[in-house]
């Protein structure tokens, strides 16, 4: 039994059976990061870039150490900016790294899509490790990991999204994967912050947060993208604080046994207040930790996959 | 030199015509037409069109030919060869070249290129100083030097102040103005807003920054009597404007492209950016709207938006690619095969839609087959199946998202200016 899917483009149509395998292989790596000796070598000889068109510490580290304890070879390659700017054209970059001969790409960027077209234009397995306002499926697939974990199943478990929908690739990965898996997905945030249409995808929305803690049973906090467009959508931080602000004082009035995940890096004070991140509710870095184990999954998974063609 | 053309049917709604002739042209002029077979005159060429049918001229009027500035993407030349080839005997040329085209010398320049060529090349110039919506371009040098119309295209005039302006100014030389109907405030995004973008996940345009605009413009039109022109119009709302602007008397005028009445943004599943313009691609409702704007009246004229673009620029992520594709060389058989074909517009209706009424917008003389004519004439063949191959194009470019397509009609030939297209080849007629 392998795995479906030949490349992690996002979660949208991946089927359950695939989901659980990646979960349930993530769960047997965790045990692997348990031990004193944390490496298995099981992707000896295998070549992984990490090909970076976006600032990021913690998913890039999250893969690399995966990577690392796979025994595979971690190469990074971090541009900031568009390939516009490098005067190098993004086929360009890619064909010279296909061509120092790897087998994986682990690429993240600003534009919604280049995963899917790094697969048209060379033969690496291709991991989507965020692409624009588009998908983010690893980032998805830990939080599933992290609630099922925690509370012991997906299926038929509400939960709500929260913060900026509109600019985050956190929530279309969510949705899918939840769904997938028999999950109830709802939103929550400032209508300026809802795209256009998403009600399609069978998700209830709510502008109320006090509503959505008292439906659900798990709120996944959005950061609040204070250094790009977010500031346009709402009128202040202190407005936004004061109305979708996760505290410990609504969590006590709503729902004191809610579960709250954030994919990081926190804004204190702005979407959760320290008293929630650091509290009993929470599995922040419970998140981090699965970020690992999640990832070492699925570059075995793909990584190992016997192509049948 | 005498050419006969044998066997042709002629389809000219504006002398109501529609039978089978042989065509005599002599040094480019229409000396008669006569029943098949009937006049035995010499000639020194004789094609047989059998099964063809020659129309007035075919006219784009909405290309971009890049010259001056971007001859990498196309030139006077290069653009005037994909229309030949693609059925169009006329095109007119927007002024988003660098320099844009706000000079009279520049006018003179584009003209002077295309001087020799059979295609007809009218340059629409700018409405204001290198379309900024800031100063007015010299309006009256522009129109005595040979400017149709103004246009800012590839945005909308800035202000609503310049474009009252722009508007009472163009029309004492009754000169339309073209607007690229989109509010700069709600601009920006790589495609239209909707479900689509939502999970597709890429930067947005809403339809309303296109149907403001249309407002404004039509408003202004009314205020000022001058006479507005929307070009590539493309969501239901701005075409409902358009026509109950027009129920009103206004005097508006609106085009279509052949990618805003066939397709949608579902194509952009996929990331090419072939599929990338602006406007976007909008929704199966607009898509309708536009055929209905087509078959009712409301939209005027079809036009390509020809819009090179070279293959490393279109070849890029999907945010950074630039707007636009190709169009004078599949225009023809999309509207055969989608609008003839399907019983939307009758062979004369679609004359009306590529050679009368843009000619009549930009205020140029309508071509007509009859004896003592100018021959100005696009020969189709209504019935031949072909597939287009984007590598025999005569445009410099390949940005083109119809590769490979299937179509149901083609152009076989143009005339004009004394000289014939048939066959790959231009020769004198």
């Amino acid at each position: 039994m392998q795995i479906g899917i030949k490349h992690l483009l996002g979660l949208q149509g991946v089927s359950a059976n695939d989901i659980q395998m990646l979960l349930d292989t993530a769960t047997t790596f965790k045990q692997v990061l348990e031990r004193p000796i944390k490496k298995v070598p099981t992707l000896q000889g295998k070549t992984v870039v990490n090909l970076f068109y976006e600032n990021s510490t913690r998913t890039r580290i999250s893969f690399e150490l995966a990577e690392k304890r796979l025994s595979a070879d971690a190469v990074n390659f971090s541009v900031s900016g568009s390939s516009v700017s490098k005067g190098e054209t993004f086929k360009d970059t890619v064909r010279n790294i296909e061509a120092m001969k790897v087998d994986m790409i682990v690429v993240r960027h600003a534009s919604a899509g280049v995963p899917l077209y790094l697969t048209k234009i060379c033969k690496s397995i291709v991991i989507n490790a965020g692409d624009g306002i588009h998908e983010h499926p690893t980032q998805a697939l830990l939080d599933m990991f992290s609630i099922r974990e925690k509370t012991g199943k997906l299926e038929g478990l509400k939960v709500c999204i929260v913060g900026d929908i509109a600019h985050s690739r956190v929530a279309l990965s969510n949705i899918f994967g939840l769904k997938a898996m028999g999950a109830h997905v709802s939103l929550c945030g400032p209508a300026t912050m809802i795209p256009r249409g998403i009600e399609n995808l069978g998700v209830k929305v709510y502008t109320d947060i006090d509503k959505a803690m008292k439906e659900n049973d798990v709120l996944n906090v959005l950061r609040i993208q204070l250094e790009r467009k977010a500031r346009e959508y709402f009128p202040s931080v202190r407005e936004y604080h004061q109305f979708y602000g996760i505290t410990q004082e609504r969590i006590d009035r709503n729902n004191k046994d809610i579960l709250i995940l954030h994919p990081g890096p926190i804004n204190r004070g702005v979407e959760i207040t320290s008293d929630v991140a650091d509290g009993p509710n929470q599995i922040i870095l419970d998140q981090v930790t699965n970020g690992v184990a999640v990832r070492m999954s699925i570059l075995y998974l793909l990584g190992t996959r016997t192509s049948e063609e | 030199m005498r050419t006969r053309l044998k066997n042709i049917s002629v389809c000219d709604p504006v002398q109501n015509i529609n039978d089978k002739y042989d065509i005599l042209i002599e040094n480019g002029v229409i000396t008669g037409l006569s029943a098949p077979g009937s006049d035995s005159s010499g000639a020194d060429r004789e094609i047989d069109f059998t099964g063809c049918v020659a129309v007035p001229g075919f006219f784009d009027m909405h290309v971009h030919l890049r010259e001056p500035g971007r001859e990498d993407k196309e030139t006077v030349i290069t653009g005037c060869n994909s229309a030949a080839r693609g059925g169009f005997t006329g095109v007119a040329c927007m002024p988003n070249t660098t320099p844009a085209i706000d000079s009279a010398e520049t006018v003179h320049f584009i003209r002077m290129k295309a001087e020799k060529h059979l295609v007809d090349v009218h340059p629409v110039a700018a409405a204001t100083l290198g379309r900024k919506g800031e100063t007015l371009s010299p309006i009256a040098e522009l129109s005595e030097a040979g400017a149709v119309a103004f246009s800012d295209d590839g945005v909308a005039i800035k202000t609503a102040a310049i474009l009252r302006r722009v508007m009472e100014y163009a029309n004492m030389f009754d000169r339309p103005v073209i607007e690229h109907c989109e509010d700069d405030s709600l601009a920006g995004g790589a495609m239209n807003e909707g479900f689509n973008s939502t999970i597709f996940g890429l930067s947005s345009v809403p339809p309303i920054a296109e149907e403001l605009t249309v407002a404004r413009d039509i408003m202004m039109a009314e205020y000022t009597g001058a006479r507005v022109h929307i070009a590539h119009i493309s969501t239901k709302n701005a075409i409902d404007l358009v026509r109950q602007g027009k129920a009103k008397g206004i005097k508006v005028t609106a085009e279509v492209t052949p990618h805003h009445f066939t397709l949608t943004d579902d194509m952009l599943a996929g990331y090419d950016t072939n599929y990338k313009m602006n406007p976007p691609l909008r929704t199966a409702e607009d898509v309708a709207a536009a055929v209905e704007g087509l078959r009712d009246g409301t939209i005027d004229c079809i036009a390509s938006d020809h819009a090179p673009h070279t293959l490393e620029e279109k070849e890029m992520e999907f945010e950074y690619a630039p707007n636009g594709i190709l169009g004078l060389e599949t225009q023809v058989g999309i509207t055969l095969t989608e609008l003839y074909h399907n019983n939307i517009l009758s062979l004369e209706q679609i004359v009306e839609k590529l050679a009368i009424n843009p000619r009549k917008i930009l205020g140029l003389e309508i071509p007509s087959i009859k004896e003592g004519a100018v021959a100005n004439i696009t020969i189709l063949d209504p019935e031949s199946e072909w597939q287009f191959d984007s590598s025999k194009m005569k445009s410099k470019s390949f940005n083109t998202p119809f590769h490979g397509t299937n179509y149901k009609g083609c152009a076989k030939a143009v005339i004009n200016k004394g000289q014939i297209y048939h066959n790959d080849t231009f020769s004198t007629i």
